[in-house]
């Protein structure tokens, strides 16, 4: 692996040196492609294209040329991809040393990286040719990481601490502007810096510009410490909002600067301040109601599926320029634009839509980060940039680490009055030190105005340095400081049922006290809105198909259940194909979880419980929201993909396909139903045959065997060898034919092991329950998991058993007939798919059978996972 | 405690109430004003009918149950200490105090608020949350979003998360020991307003 890292190093480093002499040559273009990427792209495209068209004609005349180099033709969009190349296979090389990263950041890194190709272009060059100009971040590299911070914000989180993250960012970063500027040109009067020709306006808009913590680097440091996830949210949140802050500051600022202080009277500054929260506030609200428009969008999307998910990339886009266009805050435009629509989306897209959603954003904000931090390392590399006034550099670096801490102290202060849970001393320490400052600050930098301001190249180097200081030395930094002060770390929880039903209750627990109380809190406002928001939004930007599910409790049951498939089916894949022994080795958890005598009537589950790889799934539809911008750590979490492959390759093989694929996919517009002409013939016979039977003995008065057994210790002892059962469980799924579905002989074959059969309640539609209502058939879960309360019901004649051949072949182990379970599922399943396409055919099952939206079994929904 | 009836101008053992809570002086005039708001016919104890009048209440698919938490049993009123004294049991947990309140558990530890919640599933008092119990609960808080037989299934599920000794209920300990994850200070607790 490292081998091959330096490999690519080496490649890297030759095609960028390829790439400096070229765009040397090209120089006549002055600066390249990526500084003047937009103004450059289309004209010069077009441009190109007139000339290649041109030559074409020319050469035409002459002689006719095989190939002709036409490095015009391509070049800007040449070096874009070029460049994207070379970020990305840099971000892959620092990457691939998982001990460097332990220590240092990967933005350090970054940056680093940046240092050295910047140092080759400049040794080639002469003079950079690439620097990270404000249109190109503000325009083509900052939008998708701060759509993809607001996507994929924890909403609950987020607005429980709206007010404390609304004060750090508006009254702290006021606060950090103010005080900077005013201590420099303090410091500047008291002749700490020499000769400077900065007045008070400047330094003002200095601070405006370095006051911002900055989300890029804010989230590349802390993904990688797991701080709690209140601290997180409170550091982040702040970055997110003060950027659009700080941009506003930057802009009355710099009109102040424009107009000259002696213009500035009280009707000015009433009008910034005034400006100010047009800004936000009206930044704000074009993002909402551009994330309404993108649900209500996507809510009539269901016939271009296919396009679906560009719909949130272009109006996050547009709500992000429109902003701008605007003058309104972009930054906050977009963030809410993704907080707002999320739910709705995520709802209201198919499946695949959403996860490709989540994907390109991650792609995208990953990428783009990759690229600021490259770029902000090249951009250092330039002689023309760099003014060295120590005491300047120097003490911005001092009274910014200075005052981000007082401002953090007092405002918390302040907050813990008012704060149920005060966030504590170690807290604010990490809160203060993890003020990072970022690309945000280097752009506004850059988009200084020379002619206002003459120290414009001081402040870059400065804002440069600072950027440097705090992404690289706290950055590094932090790791150690959060393990040395013990900061509470967020907790790794194990989803589990029963603590998401009480989370719900307490909540309802809440509100009623507070209602009794007579006290208008948090949770009573946050009852008020989900009910508001539950009775009209929801119903005005959520399909009416995906509304009813919507219910959080259930999201988690569905996906455990999820979950319990996937690794139910993972488990025997790892024992040996299809072998589903449920040995001690499985149980080891559980036992000392449950003590010996367990079972009823989930056996799968709880074995599958204590098995904890090959858990998650990109089929979950909600995992907790996370900021990371790993998408990886979110869903690719213990996927052991060759074998997930093989599992899917041989339930795709084994396993009757189920009519309906995917349980979520409402309003499908393929839909797949099974085929396979031989498949469902043969499937239809053998439910005609067991369904005959079973009408025959409930005639007849026969009362199906009850069997309902207990595990004996002797079961779950029992092991098989592990040979011997991949043996024959290969002759077991090797042919479909070894499956009749006879139930004379299934049932006999249930009998004779009816004592040591495991509870794996089935029971038989038609026939001997009582109530049709609790038929699990008509369950999504029934498969995985059939409560108890149906213990009593018989065994399903009709459900797959072995013929007798195969039970000849094999032993009455209840292993064997364990493993049989899956095969059991999707029979069932089609069951209920020949009732709905036959029901001419088959009047008197209708009324007792369950009727025909028979959700899928859990193997197809595996299988769907990796379609 | 007594039926001491509350008198207009102070409230009866002020002193002790603030003891034994935790409520500030403030707070306990805060709720004293609002136990005789919702005490319409001035008899100085609540009847759940009083409760029931409060609005968010008829909204809150447990608000029954929360209800009925405030009447220790066979009794039909409520005064204002035992008013207070539930309402203790979501007081903040201040560390300092509750580490040199050994000698008596304070009523917002994390153990009465965990019981406080217990007792919301277990209404025949007998010590478990049986799976009928769990069932009630969901339902209400599930309502119509899901059906019948996947309310079944959570309810199973749920148990069988929690249920430690197999006896197809949850104990106070296997539900505290369900929940030993869950930070209950945080999510069982709400700010008075003085």
């Amino acid at each position: 692996m490292q081998r091959c890292g330096y490999v690519l190093l080496l490649w890297l480093v030759g095609s960028v040196l390829l790439l400096c002499p070229v765009s040397g040559v090209m120089r006549v273009k002055d600066k390249a492609a990526l500084t003047h990427k937009e103004p450059h792209l289309k004209p010069s495209e077009s441009k190109s294209n007139a000339n290649g068209t041109e030559h074409g004609h020319g050469s035409s005349i002459k002689k006719v040329p095989i190939v002709t180099f036409k490095w015009h033709h391509v070049e800007a969009p040449y070096l874009i991809a070029l460049w994207i190349l070379v970020a990305g296979l840099a971000k892959m090389v620092i990457e691939a040393n998982h001990h460097v990263t332990n220590v240092i950041p990967e933005s350090a890194l970054l940056i680093c990286f940046g240092f050295i190709l910047g140092g080759m272009i400049w040794g080639a060059d002469k003079v950079q040719t690439f620097t990270l100009t404000p249109t190109v971040f503000f325009f083509y590299l900052l939008p998708q990481i701060i759509l993809d911070a607001g996507y994929f914000m924890p909403n609950k989180l987020f607005f429980s601490n709206l007010g404390a993250i609304l004060i750090y960012a508006i009254i702290g970063t006021c606060w950090n502007a103010a005080s900077l500027g005013l201590s420099l040109w303090g410091c500047h009067k008291g002749g700490a810096m020499g000769d400077l020709d900065i007045g008070l306006l400047q330094y003002l808009l200095f601070g405006s510009l370095m006051a911002a913590v900055d989300p890029v680097a804010v989230i590349a440091v802390f993904e990688q410490v797991h701080v709690n996830e209140v601290l997180f949210i409170l550091v982040f949140g702040e970055s997110l909002l003060n950027d659009g802050v700080t941009v506003v500051l930057f802009n009355v600022f710099d009109a102040f600067v424009s107009l000259g202080g002696s213009q500035i009277d009280a009707v000015e500054i009433i009008k910034g301040i005034i400006s100010f929260f047009v800004v936000a506030f009206g930044g704000s609200l074009l993002g909402l109601v551009f994330g309404l428009l993108v649900s209500l969008l996507t809510r009539c999307t269901k016939n271009i599926q296919i396009i679906e998910p560009g719909f949130i990339f272009v109006l996050g886009y547009l709500a992000y320029l429109t902003a701008e266009m605007l003058s309104l805050s972009a930054i906050l435009s977009i963030v809410f634009c993704g907080v707002c629509c999320q739910k709705y989306i995520n709802a209201n897209m198919d499946e695949k839509s959403v996860s490709t959603v989540r994907y390109t954003m991650k792609v995208l904000a990953n990428g783009s980060e990759t690229m600021i931090f490259v770029f902000l390392g090249i951009s250092a590399i330039d002689k023309t940039i760099w003014v060295w006034n120590t005491g300047f550099i120097l003490l911005t670096l001092l009274f910014i680490m200075i005052y981000r801490f007082i401002g953090v102290f007092f405002l918390t202060w302040i907050l813990n009055r008012y704060r149920l849970v005060p966030i504590g001393f170690i807290d604010q320490v990490i809160m203060s030190y993890g003020g990072l400052r970022g690309a945000v600050a280097y752009g506004l930098a850059v988009m200084l105005n020379e002619s206002k301001i003459k120290e414009k190249n001081l402040m870059i180097s400065t804002t440069l340095i600072v950027v440097y200081f705090t992404v690289i030395f706290q950055g590094i930094t932090m790791k150690p400081l959060v393990t040395w002060l013990k900061v509470k770390r967020a907790a790794v929880t194990e989803l589990t049922l029963i603590e998401k039903v009480q989370n719900k209750l307490f909540d309802h627990v809440l509100v009623a006290i507070e209602d009794i109380s007579g006290q208008i809190g948090h949770n009573y406002m946050r009852d008020k809105w989900n009910y508001f928001e539950e009775k009209w939004m929801s119903w005005a930007l959520m399909k009416p198909s995906v509304r009813k599910t919507r219910d959080h409790v259930f999201n988690v049951f569905h996906q455990l259940n999820l979950k319990d498939a996937m690794s139910y089916v993972a488990e025997g894949e790892r024992r040996g194909s299809l072998e589903f022994i449920r040995n001690e080795s499985a149980f080891i958890d559980f036992k000392k979880k449950f003590g010996d005598e367990f079972s009823e009537a989930m056996p799968d589950i709880m074995a599958d419980m204590s098995d904890d790889h090959g858990a998650a799934s990109d089929m979950r539809r909600h995992p907790v929201p996370s900021v990371s911008l790993e998408m990886h750590e979110q869903t690719m979490k213990g996927m052991r993909e060759t074998e997930d492959i093989n599992t899917h390759h041989l339930l795709q093989q084994h396993l009757y396909k189920g009519r309906k694929q995917h349980r979520h996919r409402y309003s499908r517009s393929h839909f797949d139903v099974n085929k396979d002409e031989n498949e469902v013939q043969e499937i239809f016979q053998r439910t005609m045959r067991s369904r005959l039977e079973s009408f025959k003995s409930a005639k007849m008065g026969v009362a199906p065997p009850k069997t309902i057994s207990k595990y004996s210790k002797k079961d779950q002892q029992q092991k098989m060898p592990n040979g011997k059962s991949l043996d024959k469980s290969k002759s077991y799924y090797s042919g479909d034919e070894d499956f009749e579905f006879s139930e004379g002989d299934s049932a006999s074959g249930y009998d004779a092991s009816g004592s040591t059969f495991p509870m794996r309640v089935t029971y038989r539609a038609g026939a001997g329950i009582e109530n049709p209502a609790f038929m699990p058939d008509m369950d999504p879960m029934a498969p995985i998991q059939i409560p108890p309360w149906l213990a009593e019901a018989e065994l399903d004649s009709g459900m797959v058993a072995p013929s007798q051949r195969a039970q000849v072949r094999l032993p009455w182990t209840p292993s064997n007939l364990r493993r049989l379970a899956p095969f059991r599922a999707s029979a069932q399943s089609n069951d209920s798919f020949m009732l709905a396409d036959a029901p001419a055919t088959q009047p008197r099952d209708d009324e007792e059978l369950p009727p025909p939206p028979s959700p899928p079994p859990p193997p197809s929904n595996r299988d769907g996972g990796y379609m | 405690m007594g039926s001491s009836s509350s008198s207009m101008d102070n409230i009866p053992n002020a002193e002790e109430l603030m003891q034994e809570t935790g409520f500030s002086a403030a707070h306990l005039l805060r709720l004293y004003e609002r136990f005789e708001f919702l005490d319409k016919d001035q008899t100085g104890e609540l009847r759940p009918e009083d409760f029931g009048a409060v609005g968010g209440l008829a909204l809150n698919p447990i608000g029954d149950r929360i209800i009925s938490a405030f009447f220790s049993p066979g009794r039909e009123t409520v005064d204002f200490p035992s008013f207070v004294r539930v309402l203790a049991h979501f007081r903040p947990n201040d560390t300092n105090r509750t580490r040199n309140g050994t000698q008596q558990e304070p009523v917002n530890s994390r153990t009465r608020k965990l019981k406080f919640a217990f007792q919301l599933y277990d209404q025949d008092r007998d010590g478990k949350i049986s799976r009928a119990e769990l069932l009630q609960v969901l339902r209400a808080m599930l309502g119509i979003q899901v059906t019948e037989e996947q309310l079944q299934s959570i309810a199973e599920r749920a148990i069988q998360e929690a249920d430690l000794d197999r006896d197809d209920a949850i104990s106070f300990d296997e539900f505290r020991k369900s929940l030993e994850k869950v930070n209950i200070d945080h999510k069982m607790s709400i700010r008075f307003l003085k």
